[in-house]
């Protein structure tokens, strides 16, 4: 039964848009999907092969800038950028991975932080060729979201079966393996400086294609949107880490999540707020609604501090903790 | 030649500041091993203490350093004790999770200061905040003077502490090898929090006194985490010593640059900085590749 | 034949001589033993071997090639396998998949990887706990996991780090009748330990070091004859008599 679930849950997917109108949902599940590939491809580098990314915006908006400025510059329509969007984030990834993954740990970690940072700054200095603050607008293809919705969706499943498919050959017991001792993996005939070079573009490879698909769907970006550091490179550890670090299907699962708890605050609690706030006519609430729609790094922020200390798993990585903790019944059987 | 010793003794007023904010990341970097990527967030938090009692009830930054300090202590120890110390114990495949914990508690500081006080700028001004005096041609920014004084004394204090008293004593041990401290009867769970308390406390002495002369608005943080960040990595991983010269040394180049380079390209200077001392950190490279 | 040599292998940290002028030939088919004190030099020999330590002077050998200095994960694909003495398994990893991971040094498919570790584990012993998670197994089965993984990379030379440390008597016999399976399967095998029975039983021959220094060279009966050893190791009561 566990076997068929991913399946019927893409049947179920893929019917969706057709029997639910509602292009607001069709756009959330969008964004699912997007974040699915970003998470996924954060999962690569880090979950599976221990190396922590916290700048993974810098390989996105690479891949959001290709697409866009191939159409800008050249007027080629920005759909090629999802081929070379992928490539050209590879392209930032590999001189990047190559210097800094001599160092270890947390500094590889700020490390990647200040690549985040660099790409953002080019982006927004290097007018000429990025149009800096301006950002970049393009005619969006498809007037319906469905168009944009199957090619989403088609990239999340192309991201989960490619990870499944890599952490399942050589390459995925290396990445395991320099995870787990990364002295005792070069014992062992691994060269590990190449597979987390190997690792990390798979990474960056998805990413760039995620951030591509951005600009062609959003049809606008700018360097502070895609180069965010909260709401791209830390949106994608939370995606990981509340999804199930070094999972296949946590990315998946955690995508929904976040995204479902982004909406959340931006609609102060699904409108709870403003509608409480127009039953009672109470200024506070109307107030107290406003300041919470702008309160989801808040709210970011607090989720990485309770996931990192009760659910460092993740949902698919602690699932037997969670099952457990609400179903007690159950917990022997998950056990086992 | 007036330049240069303009830019000379600004840059050294703002580098002992920076040491005693390295300082603090130094010290809990030696202790607990991580590095506390919301040190910025915390000196912000002092600075916000320091403008409301200034704002609301008048009272002098320097004066208010009695209650920033304090209360900086006191939300460190909570910090370390509540989030930090419990991940001890947590398994998790994620090795970086204590930094990634510091992550988020710098985002949820920087957040509530937003929702405080808006992203509004801040400033506290006071009757010194703008005043100088000259020896010779060069002028001297009074409440800079002020406030290397101040953090020459707490550096001062601080060295007094490691080294003179058991639990100074106690931190350096931990610091030095936890195992062999723990050995030796140090309640290493204590010093971490106490650590950490302290850490805080020094950062908010430095955001206290910076207030008169500097703007304030809640993402002020990010900026100031980096430059402690390369502070101590500067003067070698865990070494007070070393993080007052590595203080020295970003605040001359700072002011070096700002002066002979322009002021546009600071941000990205201050990048670059990070990135070359996170490449060729000096004496601390080793350590780096085998942690 | 000789298959492994190192000669005037010196290594500093620092002020001091960890290994100072040490040399030594091994023959291929042989159990070489190298023994010495705690903190002798022993593991920075190997240390240095794998390449885990830049070498400050001398040169390694193998097969007449030189190899001082080759990246480590290199020297295990030329035929030298080696252990820790902190062992050093793959945790969240079955013990299956530890060997698998280290089959792939020498085999392309995942297939294959799986016929050479399970094969390996058969050899070892250890194919009855092939699916319990390697950080959860006892310190016995953990050490002859790294035996077992050194083993899956098809080494021609195994190095031993001191695993017999922490063994209970059955289970030091077991890893006695283990090493002696290997060497008998054509693995040459350097043995660092300081558990003296297991050495003396074993080894072919053996280079006693202390201090980073060679202080004798021989036979298990010489060498333990031998007063500078006695020396050296003041207060071990093994001695063949």
């Amino acid at each position: 039964m566990k076997k068929f679930m991913p399946l019927i849950l893409l049947i179920i997917l893929i019917i969706f848009p057709l029997v639910y109108q509602n292009a607001y949902y069709q756009h959330l599940m969008i964004l699912v999907f997007i974040w699915v590939a970003i998470g996924s491809g954060w999962n690569v580098i880090a979950g599976f092969t221990g190396q922590v990314s916290f700048g993974d915006a810098a390989f996105f908006g690479t891949g959001a800038y290709t697409a866009g400025l191939l159409a800008h510059h050249f007027g080629i329509s920005a759909w090629w950028g999802m081929a070379f969007g992928g490539i050209m984030a590879m392209a930032v990834a590999f001189p990047f991975g190559w210097i800094c993954f001599r160092l270890r740990g947390a500094y590889f970690a700020l490390a990647s932080l200040a690549l985040n940072e660099v790409c953002r700054h080019i982006a927004t200095i290097a007018e000429p060729l990025t149009q800096g603050m301006v950002g970049i607008l393009i005619m969006p293809t498809f007037v319906s979201k469905i168009p944009y919705y199957y090619i989403a969706l088609v990239l999340a499943v192309v991201s989960v079966i490619c990870v499944q498919f890599v952490m399942k050959s050589k390459w995925g017991y290396y990445f395991l393996s320099i995870r787990e001792d990364q002295d005792a993996a070069e014992s062992l005939g691994i060269d590990t400086h190449r597979y987390k070079m190997v690792s990390l573009n798979i990474a960056a490879f998805l990413t760039g294609m995620a951030g591509a698909l951005f600009m062609n769907y959003m049809g606008f970006i700018d360097p502070e949107v895609v180069f965010s550091l909260h709401d791209i490179s830390i949106m994608a550890i939370l995606v990981g880490i509340v999804g199930g670090v070094g999972t296949i299907y946590g990315p998946a699962v955690g995508a929904f999540v976040m995204v479902g708890v982004h909406e959340f605050f931006r609609t102060g609690f699904f409108g709870f707020f403003k509608g409480m706030a127009a039953l009672t006519g109470s200024d506070f609430l109307n107030i107290a609604a406003k300041y919470i729609s702008h309160a989801h790094v808040l709210g970011f922020g607090i989720l990485v501090v309770l996931v990192i200390l009760y659910l460092p798993n993740g949902i698919v990585g602690d699932w037997n903790k969670l099952v457990g903790r609400f179903f007690p019944f159950k917990k022997k059987e998950a056990a086992t | 030649m007036e330049v240069f010793l303009q830019t000379l003794v600004a840059g050294i007023l703002k580098g002992g500041l920076y040491g005693l904010i390295g300082l603090g990341m130094s010290l809990i970097m030696g202790v607990m091993g991580i590095i506390n990527l919301a040190h910025g967030q915390l000196m912000m938090v002092a600075m916000y203490v320091t403008f409301v009692l200034s704002h609301y009830l008048g009272i002098d930054p320097y004066l208010s350093l009695f209650v920033s300090m304090p209360a900086l202590f006191f939300l460190g120890v909570v910090i370390q004790k509540y989030t930090l110390n419990p991940l001890m114990e947590v398994d998790s495949i994620l090795p970086e999770n204590q930094v990634l914990m510091t992550v988020g508690i710098g985002m949820v500081l920087t957040e509530i200061a937003r929702f405080i006080f808006t992203s509004d700028y801040k400033s506290v001004q006071t009757s010194y905040s703008d005043a100088t005096f000259f020896l010779g041609e060069i002028s001297f920014s009074i409440a800079l003077v002020i406030s290397f004084f101040i953090a020459v004394g707490f550096t001062l204090f601080m060295f007094w502490f490691l080294l003179k008293t058991d639990t100074g004593r106690s931190i350096r041990a931990t610091a030095q090898d936890k195992d062999a401290a723990l050995l030796m009867g140090v309640n290493s769970k204590r010093i971490t929090v106490i650590t950490f308390g302290l850490g805080s406390a020094l950062v908010a002495a430095a955001g206290t006194v910076l207030m008169p002369v500097y703007y304030l608005f809640p993402d002020i943080g990010g900026p100031f985490t980096r430059k402690a960040f390369v502070i101590t990595i500067l003067g070698g991983l865990g070494s007070t010593v070393g993080a007052i010269f590595g203080g020295l040394t970003l605040g001359l180049a700072e002011a070096f640059g700002a002066t002979y380079i322009g002021m546009a390209y600071d941000d990205m200077i201050g990048l670059l900085i990070f990135i070359l001392v996170l490449l060729f950190l000096p004496g601390g490279f080793k350590r780096l590749t085998k942690i | 034949m000789i298959l492994f040599e190192i000669k005037n292998l010196v290594k500093h940290f620092g002020g001091l001589a960890a290994v100072d002028n040490v040399s030594f030939q091994v023959e291929k088919g042989e159990i070489f033993g190298l023994i010495g004190p705690n903190g002798s030099g022993k593991t920075t020999i190997f240390n240095c071997i794998s390449s885990y330590y830049p070498v400050t002077g001398g040169n390694i050998y193998f097969k007449d090639q030189k190899i001082t200095g080759m990246k480590t994960n290199k020297i295990c694909k030329i035929g030298i396998g080696r252990t820790f003495q902190v062992v050093k398994p793959l945790g969240r990893l079955s013990v299956l998949d530890n060997v698998i991971a280290a089959a792939f040094s020498k085999v392309q498919t995942k297939h294959e990887a799986r016929d050479v570790a399970m094969e390996t584990l058969e050899f070892c012993g250890l194919s009855h706990r092939k699916e319990i998670i390697a950080r959860s197994l006892p310190i016995g089965e953990r050490k002859r996991l790294e035996i077992t993984r050194a083993m899956a990379t098809r080494p021609e030379l195994l190095l031993l780090d001191e695993t017999a440390a922490g063994l209970n008597p059955t289970e030091l016999d077991e890893a006695i009748d283990l090493i002696r399976k290997i060497r008998d399967k054509g693995v040459t095998i350097i043995i660092v330990e300081h558990i003296m029975k297991v050495i003396m039983t074993i080894s072919d021959r053996i280079h006693a070091i202390n201090f980073g220094q060679t202080i004798a060279e021989g036979v298990p009966k010489e060498v333990s004859n031998n007063k500078a050893v006695i020396e050296a190791y003041l207060g071990e009561e093994y001695a063949q008599g």
